[in-house]
């Protein structure tokens, strides 16, 4: 990497949240890799088996708590989209470009999984029916198009701006796809079928491990999001060092 | 029309694009009547200095008013302003009076295809008024396009290389037009890097390098040979100081 | 300003008249779709009248999309859209008069492509035709308050043509969705009551989307 003074130049330059090179071993990251490991351990070996929809019910431990992960990451981009447009912080665009990354790999954990679950118990890989699954695909629709949106522009104030206008349109948008699916669903199935799991009748283990399973799924997004937003400040020190940001 | 203000002010404007300072602290006043032409090699920032005075950018930081207004805040004040750039800024589906008189229109000019006939006699292309811009030659259009941005008779003009492509007759009726549109009370911003072309219509001029102004002068106190030669040392040491900052910068 | 939209909007349907080319090429689409759709069913399993809702908004979303592409495309060639900027006129403004001329456009569209439909797959001609033409046009509202917007935006990537169909097809999902149930129900002559909740989803989104992105519109340009 650069030496020291240059790092320090490279600081007095650009103003916002570029900071000299971190440590390689990345300890936030690790923690939260062990921990869902842990988890997947528990949730196969120390679980007991669900009565109803037999071990297939386990992939539910992966699935719920990577939607968690989705929407955590979807609400920190759109949120930090606003907060872009209207502070022009580059921190905040960095933040709303490393989420929406991450927000893709969990949207695609869940996309995955579903259909596991569902060819299992419903005896149909894919049911349109179920509101929150054809909802998730929809914002995959909309995550992907905003990374290949901010892919195609080079100077970093418009790919800061673009995603952030396409960001805030989404989360408008969210409401209407949500409404038209149920609208949708609901005219075949009157009330959507959902085998959500009771939770006060929920035996202890199971219930014990789905706590644990949010908190991890949810610490892995947050390490996930700090890994990418540490590339996204390295990117952008390197496009400092070669000069022209972004040119016209 | 604001007699109190000078026509263009500008101060302390910086422009940056990512690390690159395209304009770097920048100050400029200009007065009604005054005609400033604007020198400097490729990339010293005069086009973006043209498009930060003409509102189509936001400075970094620094302000710039004209007629003392802020463009990028009070839309009609940019009534004032035309504006003639490296692009033609034509529809080339449309022909010339159309395109002329669609910019009148915008500034609202009370009888906008009188007034677009009369811009084309002034920049005389009036023949060619109903070809489309399409058929036109270069040169042509580059006519078209500065009667578009006369049509609404400006108080400041700006012109970004506006001699690109005109023959001698085309660059006649420009400077024509230009001494006239001064004499009418308004302020000419002149980008060029041909200096005998500038120092032909301006009444003051301006050396870029760098994104900085480096050296300011009244016409009427220069003689043109000796400021050529003077401009082309400037340059030249301009280009050597760039480079002997890039060894220095990389050690 | 809305003087100063119509101006916009007059100017490019002028010079859509002038050319015609983008219109002739997405109407010949539209029809040339209609007939291909046709031939992608069983018609002895599925009756023509039956499949026309769904092949009359996926022909719909498709054509208005090769429209779209053209219109920021026409200010980028020679930068006309600079001469709009150094006007007095409002960003909103550009950003509406565009709009309007991409709903005429479209709109004229559909109005041979909703006749070709009516005669290539056996509909009744009369009151439901006239219903289902209006649910196009609250329909269109909406496509082109997000497709002007995001032709604004391709036009300044490296992608283009390829982003536009990217940016746009996530956001015409719920008015195609709740356009094509509501066409449904029209073209089987059910009360117009049955569709009503459909088409509040419509309206709700054309008031929604075409203000947000007036709004939004300033943010794409160059700053």
């Amino acid at each position: 990497m650069t030496s020291a003074p240059a790092s320090a130049s490279a600081r007095t330059v650009l103003s916002s949240g570029l900071t000299a090179p971190k440590p390689i071993f990345d300890w936030f990251f690790a923690l939260a890799g062990l921990s869902v490991l842990a988890v997947v351990v528990r949730a196969i070996y120390f679980t007991p088996i669900e009565a109803l929809q037999g071990a297939a019910q386990k992939i539910y431990y992966i699935h719920v708590p990577s939607a968690l992960g989705a929407y955590i990451a979807v609400g920190i981009t759109a949120l930090m989209s606003i907060v872009y447009l209207w502070l022009h912080d580059e921190r905040a665009d960095r933040l709303a470009e490393a989420s929406a990354e991450v927000a893709l790999v969990f949207i695609t954990v869940v996309l995955t999984t579903g259909p596991i679950w569902a060819h299992k118990i419903w005896g149909a890989w894919w049911v349109w029916w179920d509101m929150r699954l054809t909802f998730t695909l929809f914002l995959w629709f909309i995550v992907a198009a905003y990374l290949v949106l901010r892919d195609g522009i080079e100077d970093a104030a418009m790919r800061g701006r673009y995603g952030a206008v396409l960001a805030i349109l989404g989360a408008l948008l969210i409401p209407f796809i949500h409404l038209s699916v149920y609208l949708f669903s609901a005219r075949l199935h009157p009330m959507p079928v959902v085998l959500k799991p009771d939770k006060p009748s929920l035996p202890p283990e199971m219930l014990t491990t789905f706590l644990l399973a949010f908190v991890a799924f949810t610490l892995l997004c947050f390490a996930l999001i700090r890994a990418r937003y540490r590339i996204a400040v390295q990117r952008d020190l390197v496009t400092a060092f070669e000069g022209d940001g972004g040119s016209r | 029309m604001f007699p109190t203000c000078p026509a263009v002010e500008a101060s302390g404007v910086r422009r940056t694009f990512g690390r690159r300072r395209a304009v770097d602290g920048v100050a400029l006043s200009l007065n009604a009547g005054e005609c400033l032409a604007l020198f400097g090699p490729n990339g010293a920032g005069k086009t973006t200095l043209l498009r930060l005075v003409a509102g189509l950018l936001k400075p970094t930081s620094g302000s710039v008013r004209v007629c003392g207004h802020s463009l990028r805040e009070d839309a009609s004040a940019r009534a004032h302003v035309g504006l003639i750039s490296h692009q033609s800024m034509l529809y080339r589906a449309l022909t010339s009076r159309e395109n002329v008189e669609f910019a009148a229109r915008l500034y609202g000019v009370p009888d906008p295809r009188a007034a677009a006939l009369n811009a084309l006699e002034r920049m005389r292309i009036l023949d060619r008024a109903d070809a489309p811009v399409r058929a036109l030659s270069r040169g042509l259009q580059q006519r078209v396009s500065i009667a578009r941005s006369i049509v609404h008779e400006p108080s400041v003009v700006l012109l970004d290389e506006p001699y690109t492509g005109l023959d001698a007759a085309g660059g006649a009726a420009l400077t024509d037009m230009l001494q006239l549109l001064r004499s009418s009370g308004a302020a000419l911003i002149l980008v060029t890097h041909n200096v005998d072309e500038g120092l032909g219509v301006a009444s003051h001029a301006a050396v870029m390098l760098d994104g900085k102004i480096v050296r300011h002068d009244d016409c009427a106190t220069v003689e043109p040979r000796t400021y050529v030669a003077e401009y082309r040392e400037l340059v030249l040491r301009g280009a050597e100081h760039a480079s002997s900052f890039d060894v220095e910068s990389t050690a | 300003m809305m003087g100063a939209a119509w101006l916009v909007a007059r100017k490019d349907l002028a010079i859509e008249f002038r050319t015609r080319t983008a219109f002739f090429s997405a109407l010949v689409f539209a029809v040339l779709a209609l007939c291909i759709f046709y031939f992608a069913w069983d018609e002895s399993i599925i009756a023509p009248a039956q499949r026309a809702p769904g092949v009359l908004w996926v022909v719909l979303a498709f054509s208005a999309l090769l429209g779209l592409q053209r219109s920021f495309s026409i200010e980028e060639h020679d930068r006309g859209i600079d001469a709009l900027l150094v006007s007095p006129i409002s960003r909103e403004a550009i950003y509406l008069g565009k709009a309007i001329g991409n709903l005429l456009f479209l709109c004229a569209i559909q109005l041979i492509t909703i006749p070709a439909l009516a005669l290539f797959y056996n509909l009744p001609i009369g009151r439901p035709l006239m219903v289902v033409t209006a649910i196009v046009l609250l329909a269109m509202i909406g496509i082109v308050a997000v497709g002007t917007l995001f032709s604004a935006m391709a036009v300044n990537t490296r992608l283009a043509e390829l982003l536009l169909p990217m940016l746009s097809l996530p956001f015409f999902v719920p008015i195609l969705m709740n356009a094509a149930q509501a066409t449904t129900r029209v073209l089987a002559d059910r009360p117009l009551a049955e569709s009503w909740p459909w088409l509040k989803i419509l309206i709700a989104f054309d008031l929604v989307f075409v203000v947000a992105c007036t709004l939004a519109f300033p943010f794409t340009l160059e700053e």
